[in-house]
């Protein structure tokens, strides 16, 4: 195995990091974002928008991303929208993720005791109060767990963006295998970056569980 | 006798074919504790949370003070902002506590009273320090439920329902799910709100507590009300044979 390649394809391979890590990242965030909304929506809006919520998550959750992305950035257009790599990808990711969170905070929102909304019921509470002081409270606390574990997942999703041309870590690592023919190294390369970002996401997310759940269990005397 | 503060009049409930609640009629006065009891699925708790209309009747009528609670003529439900202002005025405990597990003793008595009346941080915490006394909890203000046993979450419960300052009290078996150790000291609290002339209406399976504190007692069986009279006559004298076979089962359950 041969190393030194990196030595001249360093840079370009870093750049390519960060726009993964920037994809992954706007994506999660939109895509969470997104879902809560779905979610919401779902719980508390009309019965219609319900049906045809039910109807978005069916499809996208049915169908490929890579498929979602061509009809997004090939077939967009024929629509009028026109998008560069970069935001069709975020924008991607975005709609492909979104059913996905909408999902893990439904059952969140479902993990809550229906009591604790009764007694904020009881004495009077507006329903705007309860979602935003009871049940969005204790129905992310338990969607934690999920949210980071799909956030992880979609990390690796990333890479099919390349397909699109977005100049992240996966289309570097296959213009320079491209190039150099040195495909086990390169995708070596490639693994041990999404190794440290996932790793690094998990660390961040097991923290911030222990944080925010800290009153929320028993004490065990 | 005085206006009724809660007026139940041929009230109906249905959960689809089950007639969950028959002609229930039931009045309970101003500054007296009435004890619902009765077998259990015999309709007590659901004709409780019809007070607050937690639970929807189907026909009949409730009355708060006089005003008709859940709608505003029958079978037009009234607009949310007039049911949330009339639940302000009617305090509620649960059998499982329901105290919100991501605040403090403090915080979960203040809640109400920033967000539903209004006050200020300042003042609300002032009264939820105030409430969590008298009821013997101003040492574990700070404690989030987790830290608190059994009995010291429902006594913070209550606290959150008196701190509103609420004409009626409703109790929906508030010791059944608590160790027997602990179910004295949120009975003395209930008994410290009866002195003090609170209305106070209790599902409960403590015959103690209906024989020393209530001043009716109503006996229920599938969703009935067999009868309502002072608890000497309804747990001593009982003459219907359903409250005498309930009794009985009581006392042989609770021998030893």
């Amino acid at each position: 195995m041969d190393f030194s390649i990196f030595l001249q394809y360093g840079p370009a391979l870093l750049k390519g990091f960060g726009i993964t890590v920037l994809c992954w990242l706007a994506g999660t965030v939109f895509g969470m974002t997104l879902g809560l909304v779905v979610a919401l929506i779902q719980r508390y809006g009309p019965r219609w928008l319900g049906w045809i919520i039910q109807a978005y998550i069916e499809i996208i959750r049915g169908t490929p991303f890579l498929v979602q992305l061509f009809v997004l950035y090939y077939g967009g257009p024929l629509v009028g929208l026109r998008l560069d790599a970069l935001p069709a990808g975020i924008l991607g990711l975005t709609v492909y993720g979104s059913p996905y969170f909408a999902e893990i905070f439904r059952s969140g929102f479902r993990a809550v005791p229906h009591g604790q909304i009764e007694a904020a019921r009881a004495i009077g509470m507006a329903e705007l109060a309860i979602v935003r002081r009871i049940l969005l409270p204790l129905g992310l606390v338990s969607s934690l767990p999920a949210l980071v574990n799909f956030s992880i997942i979609l990390t690796k999703e990333t890479v099919i963006l390349s397909i699109i041309t977005v100049p992240e870590l996966m289309y570097q690592v296959g213009r320079m295998s491209a190039e150099t023919f040195r495909y086990l190294e390169t995708n070596l390369v490639l693994a041990l970056f999404f190794w440290l970002l996932v790793e690094a996401i998990s660390r961040v997310g097991r923290r911030l569980e222990a944080r925010i759940t800290k009153h929320l269990v028993e004490e065990r005397t | 006798m005085q206006a009724a503060s809660v007026d139940i009049r041929k009230v109906n409930k249905f959960y689809g074919p089950f007639h969950a609640l028959k002609d229930i009629d039931l009045a309970i006065q101003p500054g007296k504790v009435t004890c619902l009891i009765g077998p259990s699925g015999s309709g007590k708790s659901t004709l409780l949370r019809c007070i607050n209309f937690l639970e929807e009747y189907d026909s009949g009528e409730i009355r708060i003070d006089g005003e008709m609670i859940g709608y505003d003529a029958p079978g037009r439900r009234m607009p949310g902002r007039k049911l949330r202002g009339m639940r302000r005025a009617i305090g509620m405990v649960f059998q499982q506590f329901n105290l919100w597990p991501h605040m403090t003793a403090r915080e979960n008595v203040a809640e109400g009273l920033i967000r539903v009346r209004g006050m200020s941080r300042a003042e609300a915490g002032e009264r939820a320090a105030e409430a969590l006394e008298k009821v013997g909890l101003g040492d574990k203000m700070a404690n989030h439920p987790s830290r608190l046993s059994g009995g010291q979450q429902q006594r913070v419960a209550i606290a959150r329902a008196i701190a509103m300052e609420p004409r009626v009290m409703l109790f929906d078996e508030p010791t059944s799910a608590l160790d027997p150790e602990l179910v004295g000291e949120v009975l003395n609290v209930m008994k410290a709100l009866a002195t003090e002339g609170m209305t106070m209406v209790v599902v409960t399976h403590e015959m103690g507590f209906a024989a020393h504190v209530a001043d009716q007692v109503a006996f229920m069986e599938k969703g009935e009300l067999v009868g309502v009279d002072s608890p000497a006559r309804i747990l001593h004298e009982p003459e219907d044979a359903r409250i005498q076979a309930f009794l009985r089962t009581y006392h042989e359950r609770n021998s030893f």
